[in-house]
């Protein structure tokens, strides 16, 4: 299992499309994956089109509530499992061997296995709609026994896909602990490691824990459905709240994983544009760790109405209340940093500043609705999905495409359209916020998640959703435009387009050469490029 | 090009790297379940009842009353008619109570079901001992037959004393028969 970087030395990649299949090149992988998560995103991104269009007016107007259903499911498995996940195991790809020193990843052939699970995962999560009964339809927290006893055939390849991204994503998960504990230059100490790196590594934690649960819930959901066992069953002892609890003990570490690799881009990106070294450097890797523990022990803030006791009801509470200690101590040092800099907005800036605007709004909407008491009223309603929105849609991806617009020149050697990227950006920031916004009143005035029709008094926050949606959806093409025009067209970029950026991946040239770095950087480098001042 | 001194996977890292996520899904499979019944009925959570197996004394409090009331249904296509013969008795914490359930098969073939309890509030459960149901077994209706099912129950004096309403309803559940 060791690496020698020998061999590789000479050989640049192979011809024709073969490359793509056979390459192990943690650049290849790493734009496969991008790509691979933008299809998606398009995709999740239709069926959400498909929703808001249902949804524009009061009434059924285009599909019965059973197809709705399957929308708003696979929507929800599209982006978290084949959006955003593989876009940052796109990003660990490209971005950690440069940032760590290292010529590629540890272990290239499994990293090559994990991308080539994930279509034949993704295109048997789709051609579910194909099938007789339709796709999944129970939501994409698939709780039992509407997804064992009561769901259509094609749940049974729906578990199938699931097992396989699982598979995929611990695969990655090993494959970036190896490379960031082994392939990391010899004179680069953990605490001079830049914050991407630390957050995707203690996110490879959470997934090694998180992932196999999912698979051992989705195991029994397929052996109660096919080989007589009772896991979620009551007449045969089983108890479906126990699926919840199993889920969710997934779930909630899951939605970590799609956010520190997250906090992550954004702490290099702020430093960039403020021009000032990352305040709290320790303070931030100590934070993303105690966010990580903590978020292994809170999953039933998403049951406080399961009929939990008193006593329970009051513990996730108010541990669910405490990681908003960490995720207080990141913002505020964001802000730090910026706090006196010479700040100028290029577009990475922009996604970058919106992320800690928006997705701090999610943040306190998720500290509303840990309130146990508070929760009785906003469980299950259009404020939950404001929340996930605010930290998924304004977290999540918008930390993608900020990284996207980073780091773009480094990948592909152009500078992409500033003017028309900072067009889309307030396209985006302002459509985003006309779809999401009013779905926290809907939520508080009671409407109810998950459904295709609604009460009249519903409908006027409903057509501006809808209406800034559709802008948001469109605002996509743009982005296409511009990410393909810079590959294409873009004007040559210097090794390090930002003047104040630091990390060893700007000491390479743009494009990056095809193997990182053969030599490790010398500790003076390293030093040089390290974020801490 | 020097080689570099790049640190070795050793087989141990390896090895640790690849158990770790098998033996998390084999707790998930393995132990999370059992580790669940064992704290629901240490708990009383999700309103798991407990039971007795003699008609043990306890201390009586007279003066005490609980109402408890008696809650029925279904799981849908379940075909038999399902209900409590009183909706609810006063009962002094402590003390040995029968009543009981009627269950009436409208069909005209043979039924074969399982009743599964619970108990609210929650905080309740954990004293709420049954001596003898007819949920500790399947149930056998024959077609057009109308049965009288018995329960003997008790509460524990232990019970919070705030506590001065409790429901218990079953649930039919349909069983391949
Ligand atoms: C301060 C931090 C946060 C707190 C206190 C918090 C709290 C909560 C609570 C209590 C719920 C359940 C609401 C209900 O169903 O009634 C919830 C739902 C959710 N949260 Fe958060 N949250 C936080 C941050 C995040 C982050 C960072 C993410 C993801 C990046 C996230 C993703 C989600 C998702 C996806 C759901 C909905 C799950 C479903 O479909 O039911 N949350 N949050
Ligand atoms: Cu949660």
């Amino acid at each position: 299992m060791s690496y020698t970087a020998a061999h590789d030395d000479h050989h640049g990649p192979e011809k024709g499309l073969l490359r793509w299949v056979k390459t192990t090149n943690h650049k290849d992988i790493g734009s496969l994956y991008m790509w691979f998560a933008f299809a998606m995103l398009l995709i999740g991104g239709a069926f959400a089109m498909g929703i808001r269009a249902e949804l524009l007016q009061p009434g059924l107007q285009l599909m019965d509530p059973q197809f709705f259903n399957q929308l708003t499911t696979m929507h929800g498995l599209i982006m978290v499992f084949g959006a955003i996940m593989p876009a940052f195991v796109g990003l660990g790809n490209w971005l950690i061997p440069m940032m760590v020193g290292a010529p590629d990843m540890a272990l290239p052939r499994m990293n090559n296995w994990s991308f080539w699970i994930l279509p034949f995962a993704g295109g048997i999560l789709l051609s579910t709609f194909f099938m007789e009964g339709g796709a999944p339809a129970f939501g994409w927290t698939f709780y039992a026994p509407l997804s064992t006893t009561f769901a259509p055939d094609s749940t049974d390849f729906f578990i199938f896909a699931v097992h396989l991204l699982g598979f995929s994503s611990i695969m990655g998960a090993i494959n970036i602990i190896a490379t960031v504990l082994n392939m990391r230059a010899p004179e680069m100490r953990l605490m001079d490691m830049p914050l991407f790196v630390w957050t995707w590594l203690i996110t490879s934690f959470l997934l090694i824990g998180a992932m196999p649960v999912l698979a051992g819930a989705v195991t029994m959901m397929l052996t109660d459905r096919n080989f007589g066992t009772a896991f979620f069953d009551a007449t045969g002892g089983g108890d479906p709240v126990m699926f919840q609890h199993i889920f969710w003990f997934f779930g909630h570490p899951e939605v970590y994983i799609m956010i520190l690799p997250a906090f992550g881009v954004v702490s290099h990106i702020i430093p960039t544009f403020a021009r000032k070294p990352l305040f709290g450097y320790s303070s931030m890797v100590y934070a993303t760790a105690s966010i990580a523990f903590l978020s292994y022990i809170v999953w039933a803030h998403h049951m406080f109405l399961t009929g939990m006791p008193v006593a329970g009801e009051l513990y996730f509470m108010y541990a669910t209340m405490l990681i908003a200690v960490p995720t207080g101590v990141k913002v505020f040092n964001w802000v730090a940093t910026m706090w006196k800099g010479s700040m100028t907005f290029e577009t990475p800036m922009l996604w970058a500043l919106s992320f800690v605007f928006l997705f701090t709004i999610g943040g306190f909407s998720g500290l509303m609705l840990g309130i146990a008491p508070a929760d009785i009223q906003y469980h299950d309603t259009y404020f939950v999905v404001a929340h996930f929105h605010y930290v998924l849609v304004t977290g999540a991806l918008w930390s993608i495409i900020a990284a996207t617009f980073y780091w773009l020149p480094k990948w592909c050697g152009n500078m992409y359209n500033e003017k028309l990227a900072k067009f889309h950006f307030w396209w985006a920031m302002i459509s985003v916020n006309v779809l999401f916004f009013p779905q926290h009143f809907l939520g508080l005035a009671g409407m109810p998640r998950r459904i295709p029709d609604y009460s009249l008094q519903f409908a006027d926050f409903n057509y501006i959703s809808s209406i800034g949606a559709f802008s948001f959806g469109l605002s996509f093409i743009l982005l296409t435009y511009i990410v393909i025009d810079c590959i294409r067209n873009g004007t040559p970029s210097e090794a390090r387009p930002w003047d104040s950026a630091k990390g060893l991946e700007w000491t390479l040239p743009s494009p990056a050469p095809y193997h990182s770095f053969n030599t490790p950087p010398a500790r003076a480098v390293i030093l040089e490029e390290s974020q801490h001042s | 090009m020097a080689e570099l001194e790049r640190k070795k996977i050793t087989k141990r890292f390896w090895i640790t790297l690849v158990s770790a996520p098998i033996l998390m899904l084999l707790f998930a499979v393995f132990v999370m379940p059992p580790l669940y019944e064992v704290l629901c009925d240490i708990t009383g959570f999700n309103g798991t009842t407990g039971t007795v197996e003699t008609e043990q004394q306890y201390e009586v409090d007279e003066e005490r009353l609980v109402e408890v009331s008696f809650f029925a249904s279904t799981m849908p296509g379940f075909p038999v008619q399902f209900g409590p013969k009183v909706a609810s008795m006063d009962v002094v914490p402590g003390k040995f109570y029968t009543t009981s359930y009627i269950a009436k098969n409208n069909t005209d073939y043979e039924v074969v079901g399982q009743a599964v309890p619970s108990v609210a509030p929650t905080d309740a459960a954990l004293y709420f001992k049954k001596l003898e149901c007819f949920c500790f077994t399947r149930q056998v209706f024959k077609p057009h037959e109308e049965v009288e099912m018995t329960l003997r129950f008790v509460i524990e004096p232990e019970m919070d004393e705030d506590i001065q309403d409790v429901s218990l309803s079953y649930n039919f559940f349909k069983l391949e028969s």
